[in-house]
Parts: structure tokens; C-alpha cells; sequence
């Protein structure tokens, strides 16, 4: 095979970021462009994203959920909102965070094993989440009953921005005091 | 909508203990459970004075401060094994479910942060049924690969049928007042007779004549089917054709 440049894949990666609204794993950009060698590939991205920032472009290429992807700027997420008018972006409602906040640092866990924790019935939020894709069915526990297991998606990472897990903090390193988040809320309002 | 009223979201009851032991601003290693389970039943008579839903778990909970408090009272007998804190359990699963509130904190963060930024929408490459006439030989070739599902070899008639394509006419266009189209194939139904599928093949063919029909094939998946048209059969019996 002819070694390719990163001059001549930059262009390709690109075009594939531009249409793709999925991240796009560097395997699979190496898969598309027959390259053997990652580090090209990721060399051309890095330097796609320099030359993004450097010309002030309004859009960037982001590492997210084990891949990339082309993102606007959250400065410009008013703009983006008065485009499309009233659409409300929908959040998770606490139910929701608070669950799949245990189903990420615990996975794969069983429904009961969430309920335990929250002291609630979780079986709605569950279907919710499931039903946004945010997690995912990872088995069956192998106990009486054979409950079903959940875990997170490569879609959970994407909601929330992040590379991987490791971004998360570690669950060690959250403080147990007791924190005024809802004080805290109030003064964001 | 009903009226919902907003006293501070407990959700569930350890969301209402953590809250009653903020505002009392107690030590969660060392919870009065005495004053903390007084507190606890007042506010679940204000749930049910206020008409909101009482789930099951509150009251739960309850019976589990009153059984701490219960065994809080009981005389220690001394120089006995050294029993946990009846209160443990309890302020595990509270600090165990404060620190993913926590995390649920952290989350809505990044939730925040991601909401203001965009991707490109989705790329529509819808499969669109694209729809072109067939001709007479795909639908001959059509029949010739249902025939061949016939059972093969000897064929026992009891009865012969007499089975005319008048008849089959009706039953097609019965069928199309129910379904606007139809598939091709599902006219051939599987018990009938070779005779039978020739004479529903035939009234196929003489629909399209009579324009009451139109046959299509979807460019995609190959597969025919029959599409009603404006005309009536009224139009045509008119004419005084006969099929039998």
C-alpha cells in the first residue's frame, strides 16, 4: 500500500466528520482510509483541530465517546435556539440523573440494586433511560431470579460530553459532606 | 393537569431524611432518632393532609426509624457482645445515596455544558418506496415462483372445485376496499389448488385491463403489489362483460 500523507487523508477525515453526526472511532476512519498506521490518522485529526482553532472557525472537532466529532460552540447555542424557535432541549429530570449516576459507577447492576440505593421504585426511569439509549441491557445477573443487568452507552458518554469513563471523577473522591446542592441551584436560577 | 404542590422534591424517603437532617443540622454519624423519627412522621401526615401520594417506601421507612428507635431503648446488658449501632445500617445507605446525588450533581455539569453545543442533524437517507409499474412479464415471473411452491408430485383433488375468475375478481377487489394495496403473493394463498392460483392470476390480469387495478413493484425489494384505482366496478359491469 502507498503511504499516505496526512495532506491527502485530512481532506477525507473531514468530509467523513462533516456528514457523520455519530462520533467516528479512529479505527473505524483507518478502516474507511485503508491505513494500517492509527498514529496517521490521529495526527490528522490533530492537526484538523489545530487548524480549526487557529482560523477562528465557529465549529470544532471534539473526542467524544470514543471518537470524533464535528460540534458548534457553546457560545453560539443562543443563535442555535432562535434557529429552531421554541425547542425546549430536554433534560434528564434528577429521577433520571441520579439513577443512571448509580448505574454508571456500578454497572453492570440489577434494578434492585439501584432501588436499594435510591430507596424508590426505579422501573420507569429505567424504561426512560433505556428508551433514550443512555443505557443498555448488559445481561442477566446470575442469581435467583436472573434479574437484568444495566449499563451505559457510548450515548451516555456522548450526552454528557465525555471521552470515556475515566473522565468521571472517582467515586472515592466525591466528598461525603453533606453539600448545599440545592442552595446551590437556587443561586444559579 | 392536577395541582401539584411544591414542598421541597422528596422522592424518595432518604431524600426527606438527608433533608431533615440538614435542617436540623444534625450529625449523620450520630442521628437523635428519636427527634429525627417525630420529624419524619409529621412531615408524612403533612404528605397525606396535603392529598400528595404516599408511596409505599415512606412508610417503610418509618417502620424502620421506629424499630431503630425501639432497639435504642432497650436496656444494654452489659459485658454482652458489643451490637452495632442499630442506626448503621441506615446511615450507610444514607451517605451511600448522598454521594450519588452527588455524582448526579456532577453529571447535570457536564449535561449543562453539552447542552449548548451541536452536531450536524441526521443525514436522511431514507429508503423511500419508489414504485414503477410492473410489466406483464414480472408478473408472470412473479406466478411462476409462486406455482413452484405447490406441493409437487401427486396432487389429490377430492372435489373439484369450480372456481371462477369472476369470482376471484370480487374476492380482489373485496380485499381492496379493506387494504388500499395489497402484496402480490398474498393473493396465492397456500392451500388453494394449482387451478385455483391460475384462475386469481387470470382475474389479476383482467383487473389491470379493466383499469380497476394498478400493479407495482417497489424498486428496493423487488416485491409487487396491487394498488386500487378510481374506477368502480360499476363503471364496467355496465358493459355487461362476462368472465365466467
Amino acid at each position: 500500500m502507498l503511504k499516505k500523507t496526512t495532506g491527502e487523508i485530512k481532506p477525507i477525515i473531514e468530509t467523513l466528520l462533516f456528514v457523520s453526526n455519530q462520533p467516528i472511532s479512529e479505527e473505524k476512519i483507518c478502516e474507511i482510509l485503508e491505513l494500517d498506521d492509527k498514529k496517521l490518522a490521529r495526527q490528522a485529526i490533530v492537526e484538523l483541530q489545530m487548524e480549526y482553532e487557529m482560523s477562528g472557525r465557529a465549529i470544532s472537532i471534539v473526542e467524544i465517546a470514543g471518537g470524533f466529532l464535528i460540534n458548534t460552540k457553546p457560545q453560539y447555542a443562543e443563535y442555535i435556539k432562535r434557529l429552531y424557535k421554541s425547542k425546549v432541549i430536554a433534560r434528564l429530570s434528577r429521577q433520571a440523573l441520579e439513577t443512571v449516576s448509580i448505574i454508571v459507577y456500578k454497572q453492570p447492576i440489577t434494578r434492585l440494586e439501584i432501588e436499594s440505593i435510591r430507596g424508590v421504585n426505579v422501573g420507569g426511569v429505567l424504561e426512560t433511560l433505556l428508551e433514550r439509549k443512555l443505557i443498555k441491557i448488559r445481561g442477566r445477573k446470575d442469581t435467583i431470579g436472573r434479574p437484568l443487568l444495566y449499563g451505559t452507552t457510548n450515548d451516555f458518554l456522548q450526552y454528557f460530553g465525555l471521552k470515556d469513563l475515566t473522565e468521571l471523577p472517582k467515586l472515592e473522591e466525591i466528598p461525603e459532606t453533606i453539600q448545599d446542592t440545592e442552595a446551590k441551584k437556587e443561586v444559579k436560577e | 393537569m392536577a395541582y401539584q404542590i411544591k414542598i421541597p422534591e422528596f422522592e424518595g424517603p432518604f431524600d426527606l431524611l438527608l433533608h431533615l437532617i440538614k435542617e436540623n443540622e444534625i450529625n449523620i454519624y450520630d442521628i437523635p432518632i428519636t427527634k429525627i423519627a417525630e420529624e419524619y412522621l409529621k412531615y408524612i401526615e403533612m404528605m397525606e393532609m396535603l392529598d400528595l401520594d404516599v408511596a409505599g417506601e415512606f412508610i417503610v421507612m418509618a417502620a424502620t426509624l421506629i424499630h431503630i428507635k425501639s432497639k435504642m431503648l432497650l436496656p444494654k446488658e452489659e459485658a454482652e457482645v458489643i451490637e452495632e449501632d442499630p442506626r448503621l445500617a441506615l446511615v450507610r445507605q444514607l451517605l451511600e445515596y448522598k454521594r450519588f446525588k452527588e455524582v448526579a450533581g456532577k453529571l447535570t455539569i457536564f449535561e449543562d455544558k453539552q447542552k449548548n453545543i451541536f452536531t450536524r442533524e441526521i443525514p436522511e437517507f431514507e429508503e423511500e418506496e419508489e414504485y414503477i409499474e410492473a410489466t406483464l412479464f414480472d408478473l408472470l415471473k412473479a406466478f411462476r415462483g409462486i406455482l413452484q411452491y405447490l406441493p409437487k408430485g401427486e396432487v389429490i383433488e377430492l372435489s373439484r372445485e369450480e372456481v371462477s375468475v369472476t369470482q376471484k375478481i370480487n374476492e380482489i377487489l373485496d380485499k381492496l376496499e379493506i387494504n388500499s394495496n395489497i402484496e402480490f403473493i398474498k393473493l396465492f394463498e397456500s392451500k388453494s389448488s394449482k387451478q385455483e392460483m391460475i384462475a386469481t392470476f387470470l382475474a389479476i390480469l383482467e383487473l389491470v385491463r379493466l383499469r380497476l387495478i394498478v400493479v407495482l413493484q417497489s424498486k428496493l425489494f423487488d416485491e409487487i403489489r396491487i394498488f386500487k384505482t378510481e374506477n368502480t366496478l360499476d363503471d364496467i359491469v355496465l358493459t355487461g362483460v362476462n368472465y365466467a
